[in-house]
């Protein structure tokens, strides 16, 4: 059964590296006359075409850059001529300490909010916990980010930088100040879902019949949570985790770009306002990975949480 | 397919209700008739200990009425309808009411007034009033797109089964693995920011996601024997999927549709902040974002005024979208006899808000490809009723 | 009876509080418990639970039963809340608690401990109520812990399995190591019945704890409740609507009507002399094995011979031509030849009495000379039938169906050929033409083999009934017939005529002809549509009448149905769930059909209804002719309402034959077991 899951998401992965590439073919006229403009020279176009295989079948250059995402290579930066490697490098760090810093903080508070409003279901303190994640969760990233902004930042409180200084050579957690507040902003992003989600599976457990025959059998009410309804929340709270740190990887974009943060999302929006379509392919091929491992996990946790699974993929 | 009709109830709801009424009453004289005609002799009168004729409420309350009872659907409703009359009236009392144009100069960048000057001087309370239809528009659009497409292969994938399902639900996958914002951008990179562009790929983008529900729930309604008893008297397929299927499946939709109106314009908002979508000079309250966030402690009303704006909308439409899968899932409290209370106490209360919908319309949770566990417990409710069948 | 009433009465007016005696474990006097901020579920409940013995608790859906059961353990679901009354614990009745406390208001801390320990719970659906993430050894061993029962672990783990044993499980290491999917339903169940009777509780509540079973698992079930219970002195409370498990197992009754106790007292009592007028009711509607009582205010098709029933009072020509001939049928050698004399004459008897009461009765039955005891009474029935119901709008399929079985004294299985018997052909052929015939029929997934080598038969005006447990294929073999399941192998024929395995490749008369009635009415309307609009489907797609014309056949059909004309624009959420499987049967019978297969459509309704609805399918076939596949896993209906009894197990029909016949004489080992088991009424006493 893991293994099978496995496998599907490795096709699914090759499905998405291929449309990713279809992209490429979508572009509109000469690529390499789009990228470099009216003024270039023939002799640089050809050169340009030249590197990016334009001469070649679009298999052959799907191939050869598969090929190259297999073996690490993601290709050449039409706009700065360099190692999409080379450039990616650090940001793809600085976006992982933004990311873990969120998820750390985010994971633990969403599903014990989650799971104490499914306890305390339908008293006050559920009702306004709700309604709080309700309104939160229908705001967009940077709405979340310039109220933050505004509210610790500038206009109200002056204690935090609204923007990340990252001069050369220097790394983003050099100064812990300043991830404050983009790392806020993808937890408050976050959470409601966390919340929502984790309290509707909560509910869904304990009212159960299980559940329900645990207390009717007289256990103590630590023992009906933790061994009779946890158990069964693990697979599909594993899901809900999955889906919002995959959430994040595509939110990090937004909140990069407003705090000016040097991570992967920057380097995205910097590379689509170049057209820089290798970059943008590696990126998107970057977080569509971390997706669909994401999931795998949370998959392979739901089985070997769920006895009857287990049993079944043993046969 | 459905999704021209966003805001209003299933139509058969309301219409029909009140026809079906007329009817009843002048057919109402007829049984008394009847029964006299046969004498009664073969009429054995049973002997009628309330249940089983009076489970029902004696008439369902519309789904409209259903969803307005619900404080949370009038909040909603009245945060988008705020934004709306704005960003649609705007637009006609900006050069007279204001005394500025959109894109005219007005007096000095990063000026403060009432609400001040943005970044090259022009009148920040004109440009927003100006700047809300276009994200309005492309959103709603986005919307129709997504909903429209995704419940056509939805629909198809629970409907046709086997090989077009697999095709259909896989291809999602496949989809769902690229965040909705990447995949936009990576639209943008080769496309260009366009209007066409956005609206079609946020509405692909939606489309994976809006089809898991709307399959769910309509494989959920294919199993019920209606449609077999269809099948069985060779209705035609297309029949069966109009007058079966769509109607029992609307709830979910109507979700859907919330949900993705609120994502939408989310996500048309996002990428003219990114400075990936509207193009300047047009008036956006995305892109007035992006132009005026560097002057944020001087003169925050350029930014605060559409992010605002922005808030109050998708918070609305997000309430109404909730309100409507309460309404859709049965969470609603109405006014209960006591003879509806009573199966209702003694078994029907495991079930509130799961066994009775139509897989994940009870949580508008959906951002991403969330119909994972929601489907689960859609499966799970299905299961319980059926439990309870056999009683 | 008088005696119990006046004690409830007594006990109402509160003179007599039942004082703390050895012979009570716990009494609940006037619980009212109602929906938050809502109506009452439970009003003015009393019982008593004494060691030793077994209160029933019936009544249907909805009636507050579990509700009351759950009461006595201070528990009540979400959504409910207590307006009032008592749950005493009597002195003595609890290692826990020696002195008498009203649980009601214990602490949640002190009602922990009695829950499970001195009062246990058994659930409905063991495959719902046990948890699916931990062994089930481990599940049976909490409890003990938890309740602190024995000295240590080892003494824990012997009771383990001595209780495991004790519900008649294997108790082995390996066993207790399964988890609950691992085991079937029947074992699920005593699990829970295990981890229930764990810790030697003083009471223990059973919430329909058969639900599901079959009947040999239920069976089985039922006696080691009722051994644990009487061995162990437990009290007993013990949830259910079937008052024939209620005859196998209750010492005292309680039925419950909205929420409130109409009648208790001893069980053998309130069956025997059942006082409110709902008591009677259910009673009335309880199937019984021998046929020998009217269910659902009709007598039954094949009644055992020899039972003079109260109906039967000799008067009308045509029972009494079927007296004459009962008598020497009995032998079963030769009840293949006898079975269309029985079943003609157990026809022609239920329809004379039920259908047209006041319409004299035509006595051309009695006049004809018979040739044989049988053919005569069968001669009868036919001539009755023409005669009573010649102003009828279809004469001719009943006459012809009846007059079919008149000559066909051979087995039911005879060839068939071509035509059998069209529409307006009074009376005129001789041979015995069954209306469908299913032949050699083979149904398989890959290697499961679904249907195997079936052949069937069904005649005008008779009732075959097909009898299985799930999974038997019963469901499979009604689809295929309606042509709602494609992929078999063999042959459905419609008069002769080889039909298409699925609807859409049939012609249009040939769909008209059969019809079938789904299983559950909760699921074969569209809740979306009015009724008026779901049932003239069938018409629409026939073909070759207007709008007006179908809603007026529509009405028409609600009117046989007895549902009357006015339910023609309501929606299916309007109606209770009788009401819509008339609609049901109403859809199945505005195009005037030949067949009809009724595929349990029973089993979704509550006991009362269930008769009725029988009642109005035997009527119906009596007005119309209506040749009938009945599927079921009820055998107890089997004398109500079938002339032909078909037994399916794992695909195959192990037995085939004369209703009577059958019963009288099973040939297959499950017949026989289905017949041992099955609970009855009689058993009272």
């Amino acid at each position: 059964m893991i293994l099978k899951r496995l496998a599907v998401s490795v096709l699914v992965l090759l499905a998405v590296s291929l449309l990713v590439f279809v992209f490429t073919l979508l572009l509109p006229g000469d690529p390499a006359q789009a990228i470099l403009g009216q003024q270039a020279t023939p002799e640089r176009l050809e050169a340009l075409r030249e590197q990016l295989q334009l001469n070649d079948p679009w298999y052959v250059r799907y191939f050869s850059w598969l090929g190259g995402l297999f073996t690490g290579d993601l290709g050449t930066s039409a706009a700065t001529g360099g190692s999409v490697n080379a450039l990616l490098a650090s940001k793809v760090s600085a976006s992982m300490v933004l990311m873990v810093i969120a998820a750390v903080i985010a994971i633990p508070v969403g599903l014990l909010l989650g799971t104490w409003s499914a306890m305390r279901r339908g008293r006050a303190s559920d009702q306004v916990l709700t309604g709080f994640s309700l309104v939160l969760a229908a705001l967009p990233e940077f709405v979340i980010g310039v109220v933050l902004t505004t509210l610790l930042s500038t206009t109200v409180f002056q204690l935090l930088p609204s923007v990340t200084m990252a001069a050369p050579g220097m790394q983003v957690w050099d100064y812990p100040l300043q991830l404050i507040l983009p790392s806020l902003t993808l937890v408050l992003v976050v959470v409601p879902y966390m919340i929502r989600m984790t309290r509707t599976t909560m509910i869904d457990v304990l009212d159960s019949g299980y559940v329900e025959m645990a207390r009717l059998k007289g256990l103590p009410e630590r023992q009906v949570i933790f061994k009779h309804a946890l158990p069964h929340a693990i697979g599909p709270v594993a899901q809900v985790v999955a889906m919002q740190l995959a959430w994040l990887a595509g939110g990090i974009v937004v909140v990069e770009f407003l705090f000016r943060y040097p991570g992967l999302g920057q380097a995205m929006v910097d590379a689509v306002n170049n057209r820089d379509v290798q970059v943008v392919q590696a990126l998107s091929m970057i977080i569509a990975a971390f997706y669909v491992v994401v999931n795998l996990i949370a998959d392979v946790i739901g089985i070997l949480a769920n006895p009857k699974l287990r049993t079944e993929s043993r046969s | 397919m459905s999704a021209q009709n966003p805001a209003g109830p299933p139509p058969q709801e309301t219409g029909g209700t009140a026809a079906a009424g007329d009817v009843a009453v002048a057919a109402g004289a007829d049984p008394a008739s009847e029964a006299h005609r046969r004498g009664g002799a073969d009429a054995p009168a049973p002997q009628d200990f309330g249940h089983s004729e009076s489970r029902g409420d004696a008439r369902p309350a519309s789904f409209a009425r259903r969803v307005l009872t619900q404080p949370a659907a009038k909040l909603g409703l009245v945060l988008t309808g705020l934004v709306l009359l704005l960003a649609v009236l705007g637009p006609f009392v900006v050069p007279a009411w204001t005394g500025h144009g959109p894109n005219s100069f007005a007096g000095k960048p990063f000026q403060t007034g009432v609400f001040g000057t943005d970044n090259l001087g022009r009148d920040v309370l004109s440009r927003f009033l100006e700047g809300g239809w276009r994200l309005l528009l492309y959103s709603a659009l986005a919307t129709v797109v997504g909903v429209g497409i995704g419940a056509a292969l939805g629909m198809l994938a629970a409907f046709r089964k086997g090989w077009l399902d697999a095709l259909i639900m896989r291809g999602g996958d496949v989809l769902l693995a690229i965040p909705q914002l990447v995949f936009a951008l990576l639209a943008v990179t080769v496309l260009g920011p366009q209007g066409w562009v956005l609206v079609l790929v946020i509405g692909i983008t939606h489309a994976p996601r809006v089809a898991r529900v709307i399959r769910s729930a309509t494989s959920a309604v294919v199993a019920e024997d209606y449609v077999l008893a269809s099948q069985m008297y060779a209705v035609p397929p297309w029949k069966i999927l109009v007058r079966d299927v769509v109607p029992n499946v609307m709830g979910p939709l109507m979700v859907e549709v919330g949900l993705r109106l609120t994502y939408s314009i989310g996500a048309v908002a996002s990428l003219s902040f990114l400075g990936l979508g509207m193009q300047p000079p047009t008036p956006d309250w995305g892109l007035m974002i992006n132009e005026n966030r560097i002057a944020l402690a001087l003169q925050p009303w350029g930014v605060l005024l559409p992010v605002i704006a922005i808030a109050v909308l998708t918070v609305g439409t997000n309430l109404i979208a909730d309100a409507v899968a309460g309404a859709s899932a049965g969470r609603v409290q109405t006014v209960k006899s006591k003879n509806s209370a009573a199966p209702a106490g003694t078994r029907g209360v495991r079930g509130t808000g799961q066994g009775s919908s139509p897989a994940g319309a009870g949580n508008p949770g959906g951002r991403g490809g969330d119909a994972g566990p929601q489907g689960a417990a859609g499966v799970v409710g299905r299961a319980e009723k059926n439990v309870e069948g056999q009683l | 009876m008088r005696r119990s009433e006046q004690k409830a009465r007594e006990k109402a007016r509160g003179t007599v509080v039942p004082r703390a005696t050895v012979d009570t474990a716990i009494t609940v006097s006037h619980l009212d418990v109602g929906v938050t901020g809502g109506g009452l579920i439970l009003d003015d409940v009393s019982f008593r639970l004494r060691p030793g013995r077994i209160l029933a608790l019936v009544g249907e859906s909805g009636s507050g039963k579990t509700t009351a059961a759950l009461a006595c353990m201070n528990h009540l679901r979400a959504g409910l809340e207590l307006r009032g009354g008592t749950v005493e614990l009597q002195e003595g009745a609890s290692r826990f608690h020696r002195n008498a406390v009203d649980l009601l208001t214990l602490s949640e801390r002190k009602m922990r401990r009695l829950r499970g320990g001195t009062i246990a719970y058994v659930p409905q659906d063991p495959a719902l109520s046990l948890n699916g993430s931990l062994r089930v050894g481990e599940q049976i061993a909490e409890v003990l812990r938890a309740h602190e029962f024995g000295r240590n672990a080892r003494e824990r783990d012997l009771r383990v399995a001595e209780v495991l044993s004790e519900v008649g499980l294997p108790s082995d290491r390996a066993y207790q190591r399964r988890f609950p999917h691992q085991l079937s339903g029947g074992q699920q169940q005593r699990i829970g019945i295990a981890m229930a009777f764990a810790c030697r509780p003083a009471v223990i509540i059973l919430d329909e704890p058969t639900t599901g079973l079959d009947v040999a698992t239920q069976d089985l079930v039922l006696k080691t409740i009722y051994q644990l219970t009487t061995k162990h002195d437990v009290a007993g409370l013990y949830i259910t609507h079937d008052l024939a498990v209620v005859a196998r197992i209750a010492d005292d009754v309680a039925v419950m009507l909205h929420g409130a106790i109409v009648e208790d007292g001893p069980a053998e009592e309130v069956l025997r002399n059942p006082e409110h007028p709902y008591t009677r009711a259910l009673l009335d509607a309880v199937p019984d094995m021998r046929g020998a009582r009217d269910m659902g205010g009709g007598p039954a098709v094949s009644p055992e011979p020899g039972i003079r029933a109260p109906w039967d009072d000799g008067r009308s020509t045509a029972s009494f031509a079927s007296q004459e001939h009962t008598a020497p049928v009995a032998p079963s050698v030769v009840a293949d030849d006898a079975a269309p004399h029985v079943d003609g004459a157990g026809a022609a008897r239920s329809w004379g009495t039920s259908a047209e009461p006041g319409t004299p009765e035509p006595g051309t039955g009695g006049d004809q000379p018979p040739s044989t005891g049988a053919q005569g009474s069968t001669a009868a029935a036919a001539g009755t039938d023409a005669g009573g119901h010649g102003v009828e709008e279809r004469p001719a399929p009943a006459v012809d169906g009846r007059a079919g079985t008149t000559a066909g004294d051979g087995p039911a299985t005879g060839a068939a050929t071509p035509g059998g018997n069209a529409d307006g052909v009074v009376g005129s052929r001789g041979g015995n033409h069954p209306v469908v015939s299913v032949r050699g029929l083979r149904m398989a997934y890959g290697p499961a083999v679904i249907l195997d080598g079936i052949d069937l038969d069904l005649a005008a005006g008779q009732t075959t009934m097909l009898l299985g447990e799930s999974g038997s294929g019963k469901t499979t073999l009604s689809r295929i017939v309606a042509g709602l399941n494609a992929g078999y192998t063999g042959e459905v024929l419609l008069d002769g005529q080889v039909l298409a395995p699925s609807t859409r490749r049939r012609t249009t008369e040939q769909r008209r002809r059969i019809q079938y009635v789904f299983q559950s009415p909760f699921s074969s309307l569209n809740p979306r549509r009015t009724i008026g609009d779901s049932l003239q489907v069938p018409l629409q797609m026939t073909g070759g009448m207007n709008r007006e014309q179908r809603r007026a056949a529509v009405a028409d059909a609600l009117d046989a149905v007895r549902l009357g004309r006015s339910y023609i624009d309501r929606r299916p959420g309007e109606l209770s769930g009788g009401e819509r499987q008339r609609a049901a049967v109403a859809r199945a019978l505005v195009n005037a059909p030949s067949v009809l297969v009724c595929d349990e459509i029973t089993s979704a309704l509550d006991v009362s209804v269930q008769a009725s609805v029988i009642e109005l399918l035997r009527e119906l076939q009596h007005e119309r002719g209506l040749a009938m596949l009945f599927v079921t896993h009820n055998i107890a209906l089997a004398r109500h309402i079938s002339h032909k009894l078909a037994v399916l197990e794992k695909g195959k029909l192990v037995e085939y034959g004369p209703t009577d016949a059958v019963l009288r004489n099973p040939r297959h080992g499950y017949t026989r077991s289905l017949l041992r088991h099955v609970p009855t009424l009689e058993e009272a006493g």
